[in-house]
């Protein structure tokens, strides 16, 4: 074992004794913070500045044409590292005429926001680009059952996003015009 | 098809190594036994080659000869020169053949894979997030093995109807059938039902049913099982599940005494499909329609979901408890069943020595289809003879037990899954006596009994069958079983356990298998259920053959001599 070593203490002066300096010291770092500008916000009357990329709620989205994108491909759900999200998978009758081309969509969409850890996965993972990471940071509710979204309350977080492919458009195109063969 | 008889080895030169592969084989199967992959659509190993996909090309040649002398052309070196077909072949169109060379891995074929591969994706929609095969696909597996990588398509691709009904339960999607036929040739060389055939021509080409036909023969499923793509769809399974969730199982079907090969895919405790698993001794890679269905029996309505004593609800202790008082000292019948596994039809035949019990088994019979479907609609008649349980053949009536009770020979009755009053008993003879039921499902029998037990489906069990041709084969518990149930060689062992103080027995599977292999005379000698967990073993079933077994010719089935002649 080492030996232990007892340093010689040295006596504090008078200054040190009354504390001043010190006091005084503290209060200048304390009043030259006031004339600066402020560090914090006013949470929750005021918001922050989100960046571009931030990861919020995960929504679903609608098309441009209003039609929902999810296909229920499960991707997300496969993928989700909490398995927050549940999908029912179902398919859209033939004679749907607002959903021409369209097979499969969900009959039921869950995210539990009790699991979810806003990792962002389930829209990376997306193939129809249908699932999207909103700036929405601050969900609550008084049971467990309020923190589930369902997929209404998916859609009314997510609305409609622009998006450029057209892809049911496209096919029914190609459907009209035809290929020479 | 797949040659049989034929173990003479011949050597053929693999990429530049020599192999060793079994003389006339297929190529394609006999490069897989090498580690190598021919990748292929249209061929399938029990159906006749029809070359049409053109996936399996690849360069081969064979060693020259003279043409004038018929001697072997040997290069400078001393080894034969080899004649290489110009151009590639298809592998699938190929048996080997002594000396051979194949190249798979050559430029050529690689170019030639490309090339097929965008071909066959020039007018295959983009349909993989909703495509019920993806993950299971070929066309996704060999277009990221095989393909380039990239679309040079500019053009629109065809659009062809979506969810063609081809039959009650197969849908067809146009758009992604890629030809090759095997659904096709399925229907004509297995099912023996001819309604497929390919209309139009080029890019119009579509699969379909000739005219006034559907396809609804009892095999349909199996199309949609070697669909290398998403063309063809179960009905029933279409949009359901996507099959990376699945956890699957090998189980064995229940439906008949043919003893299906097959493959439980659930998810979190919930069946959602049964696919059969390739077996070339029993059901070859098909199964029935009807046996995929049979996992929706698990929660149908019938189903017995807790312990009933005098009809009330109760605990599986007092069910017990009651069972116990209704056999001690009592006369009692067993009524086994043909359904019940290996392990329960032993377990029973010593409940039935302890009760000192008159034995009473039934059969249930249908039409044979000569394919999978055997006449003989229990999984496990000749489990009943080996175990003992049975010592001649089960009749589809129980007149012998009907006379017992009409002499008041019986006290109480064990009756496992049977229906009594569908066996031709009559229901006034079974006022006088008190019934113990053991089963999964409710009926007429269940409703009369003093003690109603539930037990397990085979999906929710491990056990085993003996098919009709003496396979013993193993299955393994597909998902939980009902809360608060037990197994069936449970609630068996804790009957015999409770009557008889030193038995002493374990409702383990392995232990009661270690009983069962200890008899000297049993075909089970010597056996452990580990040793055919995956794939079946023959028992010898010789000392039955003089039994008037119901089963007729069929798939991988011979009945014993003396019937043929019957």
């Amino acid at each position: 074992m080492a030996k232990t070593v007892v340093l010689e203490r040295k006596p504090l002066s008078l200054s040190e004794r009354t504390y001043l300096p010190q006091i005084v010291t503290g209060l200048k770092t304390t009043f030259s913070n006031m004339f600066k500008e402020k560090a914090t916000l006013q949470y929750p009357e005021e918001k922050p500045q989100l960046p571009q990329n931030y990861r919020g709620v995960p929504t679903l989205v609608n098309d441009p044409n209003g039609r929902e994108k999810c296909v229920s491909c499960q991707l997300c759900e496969f993928v989700c590292p909490p398995k927050a999200i549940r999908i029912t998978p179902g398919s859209v009758p033939e004679e749907d005429e607002d959903r021409e081309h369209v097979e499969k969509a969900p009959q039921e969409f869950e995210i539990n926001m009790l699991r979810c850890i806003y990792c962002g996965y389930c829209q990376e993972v997306c193939p129809e680009e249908a699932i999207f990471l909103l700036d929405e940071y601050s969900s609550s509710g008084y049971t467990r059952e309020e923190m589930i979204n369902n997929k209404a309350k998916l859609y009314e977080l997510g609305g409609t996003l622009p998006d450029k492919h057209y892809k049911w458009d496209k096919k029914k195109d190609a459907e009209v015009e035809g290929n020479a063969h | 098809m797949i040659s049989k008889g034929k173990t003479d080895q011949v050597t053929i030169n693999l990429d530049g190594n020599d192999v060793e592969v079994p003389a006339g084989m297929n190529l394609v199967d006999a490069v897989a036994l090498h580690g190598k992959e021919i990748p292929h659509y249209c061929y399938h190993p029990q159906l006749s080659v029809a070359g049409n996909c053109r996936m399996c090309l690849i360069e081969m040649g064979t060693p020259m000869r003279d043409r004038g002398t018929g001697e072997a052309i040997v290069e400078e070196d001393g080894s034969p020169k080899i004649g290489w077909v110009p151009k590639p072949v298809i592998g699938c169109g190929t048996n080997v053949s002594p000396g051979m060379h194949v190249k798979t891995e050559s430029d050529l074929v690689t170019d030639c894979r490309e090339g097929i591969m965008e071909f066959l994706l020039v007018n295959h929609p983009l349909d993989c997030p909703i495509c019920d095969q993806a993950g299971e696909c070929r066309l996704q597996e060999f277009a990221t093995d095989y393909g380039r990588g990239y679309s040079r398509y500019k053009e629109r691709k065809n659009v062809k109807p979506k969810r063609t009904r081809l039959g009650p339960r197969v849908t067809l999607d146009d758009e992604r059938c890629i030809l090759c036929s095997r659904c096709i040739r399925f229907s004509q060389e297995v099912a023996k039902d001819d309604v497929l055939g390919f209309v139009d021509r080029g890019s119009f080409s579509t699969l379909t049913c000739f005219p006034g036909k559907e396809l609804a023969n009892n095999y349909s499923l199996n199309t949609v099982d070697i669909c290398p793509v998403g063309a063809l769809t179960s009905t029933d399974f279409r949009f359901k599940m996507r099959v990376w969730f699945l956890k699957e199982t090998m189980s064995i079907c229940a439906e008949s005494s043919a003893g299906c090969n097959t493959l439980v895919s659930s998810r979190e405790g919930v069946i959602h499909r049964i696919t059969p698993r390739r077996n070339d001794a029993v059901n070859d890679s098909w199964m029935t329609d009807s046996g995929r269905a049979l996992y929706k029996r698990i929660d149908s309505d019938d189903r017995l979901k807790f312990p009933l004593v005098d009809q009330e609800k109760s605990s599986l202790e007092d069910a017990l408890a009651a069972s116990i008082s209704l056999l001690k000292d009592k006369r009692v019948g067993i009524v086994g069943s043909c359904k019940s596994t290996v392990e329960e039809q032993y377990l029973l035949n010593r409940l039935a020595k302890e009760t000192k019990a008159k034995k009473y088994l039934r059969g249930h019979f249908g039409e044979d289809d000569g394919i999978l479907l055997s006449a003989d609609r229990t999984p496990n008649l000749r489990g009943a003879l080996i175990t003992g349980l049975a010592s001649s053949y089960p009749k589809e009536n129980l007149n012998l037990l009907g006379q017992a009770l009409k002499k008041g020979q019986l006290d109480t009755l064990i009756v496992v899954g049977e229906d009594l009053m569908d066996a031709k008993v009559d229901a006034e003879l079974l006022s006088d006596i008190q019934i113990i039921y053991l089963g999964t499902h409710e009926n007429a029998t269940s409703t009369l009994a003093q003690v109603v037990i539930p037990t397990l489906t085979p999906f929710e069990k491990s056990g085993s069958f003996v098919n009709r041709s003496f396979f013993l084969q193993g299955f393994k518990q597909a998902v939980p079983g009902l809360a608060g149930l037990l197994p069936d060689i449970s609630i068996l062992v804790r009957l015999i356990n409770e009557l008889n103080g030193e038995a002493e027995l374990s409702s383990d599977l392995s232990a009661v298998w270690k009983m069962m292999a200890r008899s000297s005379t049993s075909p089970l000698k010597g056996l452990s259920f580990s040793d055919f967990k995956k794939d079946g073993i023959e028992l010898d079933g010789s000392k039955w053959d003089e039994l008037p077994f119901v089963e007729q010719k069929a798939l991988h089935y011979e009945p014993t001599a003396e019937l043929t002649t019957d």
